[in-house]
């Protein structure tokens, strides 16, 4: 951060990958990608690739973390070794993965109604296949898919999106060259029908009026992909559907 | 390794908690103080001699000791020209009941992580003049011991790692036939811009209220916790670490941290000079 670009992250009003400030990369999703598992969901912002797997809700271990009242969750962000551009990554979890696994738990947990699942407990495992920037905002919508995918009752969807800030140009959907060179990054994680934020992260410099402008570009952004998330839920089971009773 | 739901580990009795609110709705904590107030806070500097900086923080019962050491080594690849900044922390088994011998878990490395994030880009201390010749970097290990836990471990631990900052020494760069390494006997204190110090601000939420520095059973009964870092009149870090919440809370939490902050500020006031 601060640090010269090798292109011009800004130019005419567009940016290097010639988005507009305020335009997703292309998104796409799947639902249903990991057929033993209870529940999953590929997710894309652009070359941004996360995987989501969902086991449970099954029985708490280790034993002494279960409840008697409500379920817990366990979740892992990883990144493959071969995720990034530069030299290849150690797969044991850094200390940055073991904080963004924290956050994203912290971030899915307001959505779920875990008081439904006493004794027990539901895994959420992220796999990071391609990192071009925003890696834990595209996990956190494919970790939601895959909790609705595998039934479980939820209160509503948490979409991940970034922004950002290049050039004193608040951004949405920082990708790999933004995140590095830009002079600021806020991943947000956001429940649209509730309106309610349950990812907050922010490093770089703001004002106030650029931080709350951010914010509502934000909720924009989540809010566009809110919209394509829900078709990823309903072809998934309209796919279903057709299957049983033709079309 | 991955982030497993703590609530198992750590609780509060709902009496306790529904005492905690109640009271709250009067705009009253159980320890008497408003929700804006900040607890007494003391900052000293030098109590470890062996270290090349120190300082020691207590906020209320909260007691956090920071030591600098500095070594030599290589910079991170993306930045050649620079100094290395490694900030870690431990929670001790002394701080609480529910703390485990160990590893630091995710707690403590988010505390660490969001300490760092406040100080690494904000300008406090100037990275470029920590560049060192032959392709060699100064690193500063700024480690953070939490000896009590008495809540908002993050706004007292980023304190106690600003001062031992300024507190720092640094040990000359000696040259010899064998290369070159770290003259311990001539040191020279570690420029800090004073102007641009960075300060952590948390705000928690319970029951709808928002309040400054939550003591540990406080946090024990939180809806919402989230952090901000100031510098000079920019936010230079920010991290939700507990619930949720709505955008009019979000930009109220912002206010009542910024207020804060001053308060924090004036600690730091004559440690900095």
């Amino acid at each position: 951060m601060g640090k010269k670009s090798p292109v011009p992250l800004l130019q005419n009003g567009l940016r290097a990958d010639g988005r507009a400030p305020d335009q997703m990369r292309e998104v796409n999703m799947a639902v249903g990608v990991v057929s033993n598992a209870d529940g999953s969901a590929v997710v894309s912002y652009g070359l941004t690739t996360a995987v989501a797997a969902v086991y449970g809700p099954r029985e708490a271990h280790p034993r002494h973390l279960a409840l008697p009242d409500r379920g817990i969750m366990r979740v892992r962000y990883h990144m493959a070794p071969f995720s990034t551009k530069d030299e290849r990554k150690s797969p044991t979890p850094s200390r940055r993965e073991i904080e963004i696994s924290k956050v994203l738990r912290e971030a899915l947990e307001p959505a779920v109604v875990l008081e439904q699942y006493p004794r027990s407990r539901i895994d959420v495992f992220i796999e990071i296949l391609q990192a071009d920037g925003s890696t834990r905002v595209a996990s956190l919508t494919a970790a939601s898919l895959a909790l609705a995918d595998a039934g479980i009752y939820m209160r509503d969807l948490v979409i991940g999106v970034s922004v950002g800030l290049v050039e004193n140009t608040v951004v949405l959907d920082l990708n790999g060259l933004e995140d590095q060179y830009g002079e600021g990054d806020l991943p947000v994680g956001y429940m649209p029908n509730l309106k309610r934020f349950t990812l907050l992260q922010l490093d770089g410099a703001w004002t106030r009026d650029k931080f709350l402008e951010a914010i509502g570009l934000a909720v924009k952004g989540a809010e566009y992909v809110y919209q394509k998330a829900r078709d990823a839920l309903k072809n998934r089971y309209m796919s279903i559907a057709e299957e049983i009773y033709g079309r | 390794m991955a982030s497993i739901s703590p609530y198992g580990k750590r609780f509060i009795s709902y009496l306790r908690r529904e005492q905690i609110k109640r009271l709250l709705s009067t705009r009253y904590r159980v320890d008497g103080r408003g929700p804006e107030q900040v607890r007494d806070v003391e900052v000293k500097v030098g109590v470890v001699k062996t270290a090349d900086g120190s300082a020691e923080v207590r906020l209320g019962r909260t007691h956090v000791v920071a030591g600098v050491k500095v070594g030599l080594g290589q910079p991170f690849p993306d930045a050649p020209d620079e100094g290395v900044l490694v900030v870690s922390a431990e929670v001790l088994p002394h701080a609480s009941p529910y703390t485990e011998v160990g590893p630091p878990d995710e707690s403590a490395i988010e505390l660490a992580r969001v300490v760092d994030r406040g100080i690494r880009h904000c300008g406090y201390v100037d990275f470029k003049k920590l560049a060192v010749e032959g392709g060699k970097a100064y690193v500063l290990w700024v480690d953070l011991y939490v000896i009590n836990d008495d809540g908002n471990l993050v706004d007292a631990a980023n304190l106690a790692a600003l001062a031992a900052l300024r507190n720092t020494q640094l040990p000359a760069v000696v040259k010899d036939e064998t290369g070159i390494k770290l003259g311990r006997n001539n040191k020279s204190p570690l420029q800090v811009e004073v102007a641009k110090v960075p300060v952590a601000v948390s705000v928690g939420k319970i029951g709808g209220v928002l309040l400054l520095d939550p003591t540990f059973e406080e946090e024990l009964s939180l809806d919402g916790r989230i952090t901000f870092t100031f510098s000079e009149d920019r936010i230079v870090a920010l991290q939700k670490s507990a619930g949720h919440f709505t955008q009019a809370e979000l930009e109220t939490a912002l206010d009542l941290a910024w207020r804060g902050k001053e308060r924090f500020a004036s600690a730091l006031k004559d440690v900095l000079g």
